[in-house]
């Protein structure tokens, strides 16, 4: 399905942080959305496609930074980095090992599918990250990025960051 | 006539973003502030896009028509020089009569009350909007309406709970919640009337149509004050004009801000 060529970015591409939680790599979180190679007088240009999380996200940029110094030097061509809105990001296309990995740094991961609306006031019952307690609550919608809110947990009485579902 | 239509969604998202942005450091209690600030980002990040999109349209546009739509000299000395437009132009270097956004996002945030009450009122209208905007045929706006459209759920959720939480409150922050909506209530209407361009526009790229979006708009908005035990006001005269160039006075004060160090550095990039 990818070519040795693709498997050979993929493969740097998966040493490329969110700077903002670092212990995710950008394939992880599931921006990347295509990796395309163009041969031009027998070098190999590489094109990569990624889709940020929110529209605002500050950290698209450094993202972008990111992965030109991780595909330089391995010999290609040209490397293009393209920001791609549609279809929009999802955390469904989070992958399972993010999941497990953003749960171990303490982040409660996204639960649901997003395709799976809330009614306006409902909420989600989202368990701590650090003793599966299921009585939490929400502190705030919004936290430190975009894209977490924050809670806290009544049984071990910690606070804690949801990657919100998206 | 697609490119006004650009600059309006455009714009709509950067003056209110700005405005939003500006409880930077002023919230009532910090998760509050932030909230306000992941809100204005996700605006900005909307208008950027958009920019773009303007900014391409832009220069594919013959000379004599781009002066013909825009009076600024900055843009005329743009184009004097050969230099096209990019992401940063439309916002940094127009007029304020040539913005098209709603009054109602340029209006100062007033106190938390006011400001929870314009973001109600502007979220609910995109929600709905951009619910039917995701189908246009133009598919960079589609993209734009579809990424939206997953963030201003979010918004409008924690707008309607501020409005219900301060009227379903004490008698001070319910009079202050009621004062705010009744104030800002004659700002509303105009985002029901099609302008020119979205009249032009409106089959060929089928834009959702206005009335319709009233219709649920007013449903939702109902909702949520009775549930904040608050009252809908009944006067029916509407400010408008911003979508086509008149704005208050308040816009000349955004863009003084948002606009100065191009103003005074042109070109200058950090
Ligand atoms: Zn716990």
């Amino acid at each position: 399905m990818y070519s040795a060529e693709q498997l050979k970015v993929y493969s740097l591409l998966a040493d490329v942080k969110d700077p903002e939680v670092p212990v995710l790599s950008i394939l992880d979180l599931g921006i990347v959305r295509n990796v395309e190679i163009s041969d031009q007088g027998g070098k190999q240009n590489v094109h990569v496609y990624i889709t940020p999380t929110y529209s605002g996200c500050p950290a698209m940029d450094a993202i972008a930074i990111g992965i030109r110094m991780a595909l330089t030097g391995r010999g290609f061509g040209s490397i293009q980095v393209t920001h791609q809105l549609q279809p929009a990001w999802t955390t469904d296309w989070m992958t399972e090992e993010g999941k497990r990995k953003l749960k171990e740094y303490g982040i409660a991961p996204p639960q649901r599918k997003s395709t799976e609306k809330l009614a306006l006031f409902e909420e989600e019952n989202i368990a701590c990250p650090r003793c599966e307690s299921t009585d939490t609550q929400l502190v705030s919608r919004y936290g430190p990025t975009s894209c977490k809110s924050l809670y806290k947990c009544n049984s071990c009485l910690e606070p804690f960051e949801h990657f919100k579902c998206h | 006539m697609k490119l006004s239509y650009i600059l309006h969604l455009a714009d709509d998202a950067l003056v209110l973003g700005h405005r939003m942005s500006e409880w930077c450091g002023h919230g009532p209690v910090l998760e509050q502030d932030i909230a306000m600030t992941n809100t204005a980002l996700d605006l900005l990040g909307r208008a950027r896009t958009l920019y773009q999109y303007a900014a391409d349209l832009y220069n594919q546009m013959p000379v004599e028509q781009r002066a013909k739509m825009f009076s600024s000299v900055s843009l005329q000395k743009l184009d004097a020089a050969g230099e096209k437009a990019e992401e940063d132009t439309m916002p940094y270097l127009r007029d304020s009569w040539d913005f098209k956004n709603v009054l109602i996002a340029e209006q100062p945030n007033g106190d938390w009350a006011q400001s929870v009450a314009r973001s109600l009122f502007v979220d609910c209208f995109y929600y709905y909007y951009f619910d039917q905007l995701q189908h246009c045929t133009d598919a960079t706006i589609a993209a734009v309406a579809e990424k939206s459209l997953k963030e201003v759920t979010y918004h409008l959720k924690w707008s309607s709970e501020w409005v219900i939480r301060l009227g379903d409150g004490t008698d001070e922050s319910h009079e202050k919640m009621q004062t705010a909506i009744n104030e800002l209530w004659s700002y509303t209407g105009e985002m029901f009337e099609e302008a020119d361009y979205e009249t032009s526009l409106r089959d060929e790229l089928k834009l959702p149509e206005l009335a319709a979006i009233k219709a649920k708009w007013q449903k939702h908005i109902e909702e949520v004050l009775e549930d904040a035990t608050m009252k809908l006001p009944t006067a029916t005269w509407m400010q408008k004009g911003g979508k086509n160039g008149m704005h208050s006075e308040h816009l000349g004060y955004v863009l003084a801000e948002l606009q100065f160090m191009q103003r005074v550095y042109p070109s200058m990039q950090w």
